[in-house]
């Protein structure tokens, strides 16, 4: 019936199905492993929410998979229909974005933790005052993306506050989170930085100053949560409540993380 | 198209072109001497010089992160020098020199190769020193091939995201390349604008592919 060519074509073609099938079969049993749950988590809180979900599996059994980043972008995940169970925001903008996009279930936004902003600069960098850095007498200042990533958001609100936004502008090194920030300034890749005090706590940098909540009303740093509408919601709404509880409070309280 | 997009697009298109034409030289002599010599350690040449074409652009970019960065001797040496090159537009063109050398210099020795070795071979009879065989035989005979490649270390070298992000970040007006630029445009909740940038992008791309195309299809006649 074939000539050899055909033939030959025709053993490529059972190969090539073969191959296929082994695929999908080795792709479903990934999916087979996929964990309950998944937090969308700022990744201000990963480290904190990382020891959390090893509490949780503990007493539970359920592993908590943890998607950490600029809030902003997990923001832009779940509005685009990402499978998060539960959305934890630096900010209370991303949470605006994703409950306009209808994906919040009713009733469960929580505002469940507070932080304040830190300076920092390199280790190795020596005297290093604070007015340096409003007066522009500076090369790169790492923050997030003011226009965006909640940590830039809060940083250029205090610079605008401090009259320093005009002369700092030109010197910022945008980052998509406020974590690649203090990689950045741990590296000495940039003059300075500003990060999330509970950032600067367990890192090598040196803290220059602390924006402290009662001298800078305006700037309200507070995590809102919220269960995710979709198939994991009960799921979600279990994590949430153990957030809450006085095991996870004890794990934000230990790394700085204040409350709201 | 807004100011700010045109001034990224023309950006992006002005590294893109000094990158090309800093990785040529390097590239041409490269390919020739992979194409035209025998020597210890080829293969291992050959080797690191595709590397990143295989490698994570990203993970290249790291590296160059840490070469170029404080931590590293030649960092050192730079800042001491008052060299700075991290995120600024030196580091752009060093992202896209990197990412789009292995395909210029392969582009390169494939058209070295294709030059037919008699010719060489005479003018070294008629007593020309291999400079001047190079410069009047070799070249010009694989030129076409150092131009092909040239088009496409330079679409290779636009399109640049995951090195440039590393080393060079996404400054506005600054370091902020197309292919950067849409990504921190989405982020950052301004689509429309990035889409603009898909737009430039696209019709660049189309450009360049027409002309390489054209070189190639010449070449297949000549």
């Amino acid at each position: 019936m074939f000539n050899p060519a055909g033939r030959r074509a025709a053993t490529l073609l059972l190969r090539l199905c073969v191959g296929t099938a082994v695929l999908a079969a080795v792709g479903t049993s990934v999916a087979a492993q996929r964990p309950g749950l998944v937090v969308s988590v700022a990744a201000s809180v990963y480290d904190a929410l990382d020891e959390i979900a090893g509490l949780y599996r503990a007493a539970t059994g359920v592993t908590v998979a943890l998607n950490a980043g600029g809030s902003n972008t997990l923001a832009r995940q779940i509005v685009e229909g990402a499978k998060a169970g539960l959305f934890l925001s630096a900010d209370e903008a991303q949470m605006d974005a994703v409950a306009r996009a209808g994906r919040i279930v009713a009733g469960t936004r929580t505002r469940l933790l507070a932080n304040e902003l830190a300076i920092v600069v390199p280790k190795s960098s020596p005297d290093f005052p604070l007015a340096r850095l409003l007066e522009g007498r500076i090369a790169r200042l790492a923050m997030g993306e003011p226009g965006a990533v909640p940590a830039g958001v809060y940083g250029r609100k205090w610079l605008e506050h401090e009259g320093a936004w005009p002369r700092v502008e030109a010197k910022v090194v945008p980052f998509p989170t406020a974590r690649a920030v203090l990689s950045a300034v741990e590296a000495e890749r940039v003059d300075a930085g500003i990060v999330y005090r509970t950032d600067a706590m367990s890192s090598g940098v040196r803290v220059i100053a602390n924006i402290s909540r009662t001298q800078h009303p305006y700037l309200d740093i507070s995590y809102p949560a919220a269960v995710i509408a979709g198939p994991s919601e009960a799921e979600a709404r279990r994590f949430l409540e153990f957030l809450k509880g006085p095991a996870a409070r004890a794990v934000f309280d230990r790394r700085g993380f204040g409350r709201p | 198209m807004t100011a700010e997009t045109w001034a990224i697009a023309r950006f992006t298109v002005l590294m893109a072109l000094i990158a090309t034409a800093m990785v040529l030289p390097p590239a041409i002599g490269i390919g020739w001497l992979l194409a035209r010599r025998n020597f210890p350690g080829k293969t291992l040449l050959e080797t690191i010089v595709s590397l990143p074409l295989v490698l994570p652009p990203v993970a290249s970019g790291l590296l160059l992160l840490w070469l170029f960065g404080r931590r590293s001797p030649m960092g050192r040496a730079l800042d001491a020098a008052g060299i700075e090159i991290i995120f600024t537009w030196k580091a752009v063109v060093i992202a896209m020199m990197v990412i789009s050398f292995p395909l210029v210099a392969r582009s390169v020795r494939a058209g070295i190769e294709q030059v037919d070795r008699r010719y060489e071979q005479i003018a070294a009879t008629l007593g020309a020193g291999p400079v001047r065989i190079l410069r009047t035989i070799t070249l010009p005979l694989a030129s076409r091939g150092i131009a092909a490649g040239a088009v496409l270390g330079f679409s290779r070298a636009l399109g640049e995201f995951g090195a440039t992000i590393m080393i060079a970040g996404a400054i506005p007006g600054q370091t902020r390349t197309i292919a950067v630029g849409i990504y921190t445009l989405v982020e950052t909740g301004r689509e429309e604008a990035a889409w603009v940038l898909v737009l430039i992008s696209a019709v660049l791309a189309f450009g360049a592919i027409y002309v390489s195309n054209k070189l190639i299809e010449q070449g297949a006649r000549a």
